[in-house]
């Protein structure tokens, strides 16, 4: 089976770069549908140049990236992200901000219009989903930063995209948000099966959800490392401190504290 | 201090300063015996208001359309331009030093060629109104574009939105607390600009009425005048304060902004 995203022997450097310096190098990386895929690594190895590659919002300079059996040459329109910063329009509700991606993408584009209370009802079922039930009409600022969190990536999720593209989505929240967090996404992905790609300094993060995770070196970033994580799923908060849990996050610790003494 | 009370001399506050002020004046005059040639005292201009107020209402009212006016057209311009300057970074970098140079021009200087290409009436007070009041509404305009959020553009652009989505969803709205912003500083000076073309080139407004007040030595007329341009700016102001509220209201949330 082809995999839903393959980014082969990509090389990249930024129009604008100063020292001419590849962002990446070499990279590469397979994700299967539907797999949920993490990438580590220390700071400022590339992994968000890796999130613009995947979507189409930069080209590599060398090698090729493949999504859903196309290779990217424009951005992939079936991809869904969200930040570390919620990015919602402080001038829009919660709900509004919510459909802002259909207001984008086709059909939705083209049916919102005429279909606008089929829409909403979604909208209103996804918050419910990640525990915002009834707080669309509230605007993104009266909301605490967890839930703008929640909120973002419903938004990253309303037009039912094949890839989900996560670039440090917890990173500014509190342990116990997060963990909280961690389950929402956990059972959206168990829900629908999207492929996800998500990028996190968190080790103990990338192992709870994800089924693959790869480690990246520092600039230029390349794929140092990649393990299978074969943890049952459903997985509880309570996997976390099992010993098999404990074991790879040990692992990848070692990959990175390697890849930072290389530096 | 209650809240209660302390709001309640907050609002007094104003009133009491002001009413201070010109006491003061007043006093002031009497007291050094200040002949009304150099400066009238506030009664004297209280009643050179109520004995040309007739006069002084008919051209307050033009000089207020002159500057809506030029305003106005400050406005639909200085939108139009920002968006462009906002949008595209090469129109950017191409007009800048244009306007700056344009907006480093003394306006009274542009006034005589107005007269000689219109002549005296209305289009001079207009057009230097909106000459001296476009530049800060096209800088802040474009500002806002310029500023959007990378983070809130890559969410959009992944999706596949064009420019023009991004502009329409994104970046308008955002550069509204900008505009509106601007507007306050825009309208007066637009006013600036529409007395300084009356002075110089009309035969209405406020700004002839001080013309000639001012040829005919009429000191306490003068000052009724600038009474009168004073209340009028401080009334478009608020107006201006007023819309800008109901506008953008999500972007005053902050509590440093209501302290």
């Amino acid at each position: 089976m082809p995999a839903f995203v393959d980014i082969h022997d990509v090389t990249h450097v930024y129009a604008g770069a100063e020292d001419g310096a590849p962002a990446v190098q070499d990279l590469n990386i397979k994700v299967m549908e539907g797999e949920f895929a993490a990438v580590v690594g220390p700071s400022g190895c590339g992994k968000s140049t890796l999130m613009k590659l995947a979507t189409g919002l930069q080209f590599p300079a060398k090698g090729t990236v493949i999504v859903d059996g196309r290779e990217v040459g424009a951005p992939v329109k079936i991809a869904g992200m969200a930040f570390q910063n919620p990015t919602m329009l402080p001038w829009r509700t919660t709900l509004q901000n919510l459909l802002l991606p259909l207001e984008v993408v086709q059909p939705h584009r083209s049916r919102l219009r005429s279909n606008r209370a089929e829409y909403v009802a979604k909208a209103e079922a996804l918050l419910e989903q990640v525990g915002l039930k009834g707080q669309g009409s509230k605007y993104p600022w009266q909301l605490s930063g967890g839930m703008q969190q929640r909120a973002s990536l419903c938004r990253a999720l309303i037009h039912e995209p094949k890839l989900l593209m996560l670039d440090e989505p917890f990173g500014a929240l509190d342990a116990f948000t997060r963990e909280e967090l961690w389950c929402v996404i956990r059972d959206l992905h168990a829900a629908q099966r999207f492929t996800v790609v998500l990028v996190t300094h968190d080790l103990r993060e990338a192992v709870f959800l994800a089924d693959r995770i790869f480690c990246m070196s520092s600039r230029p970033g390349r794929i140092i490392a990649e393990r299978e994580v074969d943890l049952p799923r459903p997985r509880d908060l309570e996997v976390t401190y099992t010993q098999p849990f404990m074991d790879i996050v040990h692992e990848l610790r070692a990959h990175i504290a390697h890849a930072r003494v290389a530096a | 201090m209650s809240r209660r009370r302390r709001d309640r001399s907050l609002a007094l506050a104003p009133w009491l300063f002001t009413i201070g002020f010109f006491l003061l004046w007043e006093i002031g005059c009497r007291a050094f015996k200040i002949s009304s040639y150099v400066l009238p005292p506030p009664s004297a201009i209280l009643e050179a208001l109520w004995q040309y107020r007739t006069q002084i209402g008919y051209h307050s009212f033009h000089t207020l359309w002159m500057t809506l006016a030029g305003f106005g057209l400050a406005v639909g311009f200085g939108l139009l331009l920002g968006m462009a300057l906002g949008a595209s970074r090469f129109v950017n970098a191409g007009t800048y030093p244009l306007l700056v140079g344009f907006n480093a021009v003394p306006k009274v200087a542009v006034v005589p060629i107005l007269v000689i290409w219109f002549g005296v009436g209305w289009q001079a007070p207009v057009l230097t109104a909106f000459m001296i009041s476009f530049f800060p509404i096209v800088v802040n305009v474009a500002t806002g574009l310029a500023t959007i959020e990378p983070e809130a553009e890559d969410v959009l652009r992944a999706l596949g939105a064009s420019k023009r989505d991004i502009i329409v969803k994104v970046g308008i709205p955002r550069s509204m607390p900008y505009f509106f912003g601007s507007l306050k500083v825009a309208i007066t000076l637009a006013y600036v600009g529409s007395v300084i073309g009356e002075y110089n080139a009309s035969n209405v407004g406020v700004g002839n009425l001080m013309a000639r007040a001012s040829a005919d030595f009429n000191v306490p007329l003068l000052f009724a005048a600038l009474i009168a341009l004073a209340v009028l700016g401080v009334v478009m102001y608020a107006i201006t304060v007023i819309v800008e509220r109901r506008m953008t209201g999500w972007a005053q949330r902050s509590n440093f902004a209501a302290a």
